[in-house]
């Protein structure tokens, strides 16, 4: 079963399956950037461990940091974004922005669920 | 934080608020996308009331803003305003302004809000020399842009002002009930439009009056700087700092080197008869990636050659663009050079940093 998992940074992880998940940026995180206009994402066969930033995205305004929820290796990225990073604006739960494998999905365990990321998205306000 | 006399406004109508120039200045409304094309296309507002106005009068009130302004105020008359630098002894840029040439050789000078107290004090320390008063009256003004193709029918239409027989960089004078203010046909978007300077009290009216009326759209200094970086209009800070030369940001014609001695006048004398080593040039990044202000230029071969001073995806030009301080040896126009963003390298190209065309009515 899908199972999506929040992080302080506002990144999702949504888990498929064989220990597959995709990485993106919340819906809330794509609203307050504004219009995105660019997605610098890694390569294939990267890796990266948790906490680590694996790329960057840009609004009109300023570039932030991607930041990797749990720690992976990149078996896909959304080479759809590459000309139309606005996609993430669209929807930012569907336009996912790398697809990972995971090597330690014990670390899902410090990660948020929905209910514990809308609160800390209260809070921050 | 200093707040300009709009603070509360700016909050009711939900902008995004973040430090600038010593201010808590609101960033964005509605968009920076929206307000940018709101301007382009038809009329934007915005509260501009943190910058500074410095007043010299005096018997050798001329005399001294010649002295310290890099443009010649004896070739002005009284209604114009006038662009330039304040120089070092180096020649670095300590701050670029407006001149307003005011009746009996008074002169009102407006000055950046990240340089108000640098700029007061410069000023102060070097009028001691001269018979003349120099009055900050940063706190007393607030100012409103009011810019895009349909200004002047809003102006005239919402604040009942008559302006529209005001030419590029001229002002007037007018005396609205009880207070006095200064109308002029300046602005940093590249597009015609006006400032207003008034007090505190009749700034508040005319926003609520222009936002009131739906006809001038809020906008936030995010879209200030996009607007005024398509054109090519330097900011205090990116492409002017107390370490880069007039010449060397290609603003050489406001520095009138044939007029009586003014402070830097020696080194950009010195500069342009050697030719200045750095430039401020176009660049357009041959792919979707944004080299932001501080990222690395470099040549064919790797070297660091430069760092980029403002860059963006363009609004009006969906292009990836900046303008970068380089080594004069690469400014030529068409040539092949690199820019490195975080860890990546991505082709780049000069270009004529005027990536939009401005439209000015004369």
């Amino acid at each position: 079963m899908e199972k999506i998992y929040y992080t302080p940074t506002h990144e999702y992880l949504r888990v498929v399956e064989n220990d597959e998940a995709y990485v993106g940026i919340t819906d809330y995180a794509q609203h307050a950037l504004g219009n995105v206009v660019y997605v610098d994402m890694p390569e294939v066969g990267d890796e990266f461990s948790e906490g680590d930033d694996f790329g960057a995205i840009e609004s009109v305004k300023a570039a932030s940091d991607l930041i990797i929820p749990a720690s992976g290796e990149v078996i896909e990225v959304n080479e759809a974004l590459t000309d139309n990073p606005r996609l993430i604006n669209e929807n930012a739960m569907e336009a996912w922005i790398i697809k990972i494998k995971l090597t330690d999905p014990a670390e899902l365990d410090s990660l948020m669920d929905l209910d514990a990321y809308n609160q800390y998205v209260e809070s921050e306000q | 934080m200093k707040t300009t006399c709009l603070h509360d406004l700016h909050k009711e109508l939900g902008a995004q608020m973040s430090p600038f120039g010593g201010f808590d200045m609101p960033i964005q409304y509605e968009g920076i996308v929206e307000e940018h094309n709101a301007v382009r296309e038809a009329c934007g507002v915005f509260d501009v009331s943190h910058m500074g106005e410095v007043l010299v009068t005096g018997p050798r009130a001329t005399e001294f803003v010649n002295y310290i302004f890099t443009n010649d105020v004896t070739a002005a008359a009284p209604g114009q305003c006038l662009y330039g630098m304040m120089l070092n002894e180096q020649g670095g840029v300590v701050d670029d302004l407006l001149v307003y040439v005011l009746e009996n050789a008074n002169y009102l000078l407006v000055i950046n809000a990240s340089n108000i107290d640098k700029d007061v004090n410069w000023i102060l320390h070097h009028a001691k020399d001269f018979d003349c008063t120099v009055t900050n009256q940063s706190d007393d003004y607030g100012e409103l842009a009011i810019q895009g193709p349909e200004a002047e029918k809003v102006i005239t239409n919402v604040l009942g002002l008559e302006i529209d027989d005001l030419k590029f960089y001229t002002f007037k004078i007018i005396d609205f009930g009880q207070h006095r203010i200064i109308v002029s046909r300046t602005g940093y978007t590249g597009e015609d439009g006006f400032e207003i300077y008034a007090d505190r009290e009749l700034t508040r009216m005319f926003w609520s009056r222009l936002i009131a009326s739906g006809q001038a759209k809020p906008c936030g200094l995010g879209c200030r700087d996009t607007l005024r970086f398509e054109v090519a209009l330097p900011l205090y800070g990116d492409e002017l700092a107390d370490d880069i030369t007039p010449l060397e940001a290609g603003l050489g014609i406001f520095v009138k080197l044939d007029k009586p001695d003014f402070i830097g006048r020696d080194a950009i004398a010195k500069q342009k008869a050697e030719g200045p080593a750095r430039k401020i040039v176009g660049l357009e990044i041959l792919d979707r990636a944004i080299a932001r202000h501080g990222t690395e230029v470099l040549d064919p071969d790797g070297n660091v050659i430069g760092t980029v001073t403002t860059g963006y995806r363009g609004i009006s030009v969906d292009k990836s663009l900046a303008m970068a301080l380089i080594d004069a040896r690469f400014a030529a126009l068409g040539t092949k050079l690199q820019v490195k963003v975080r860890r990546k390298i991505f082709p780049a190209e000069v270009v004529s940093k005027k990536f939009y065309k401005k439209s000015y009515k004369k």
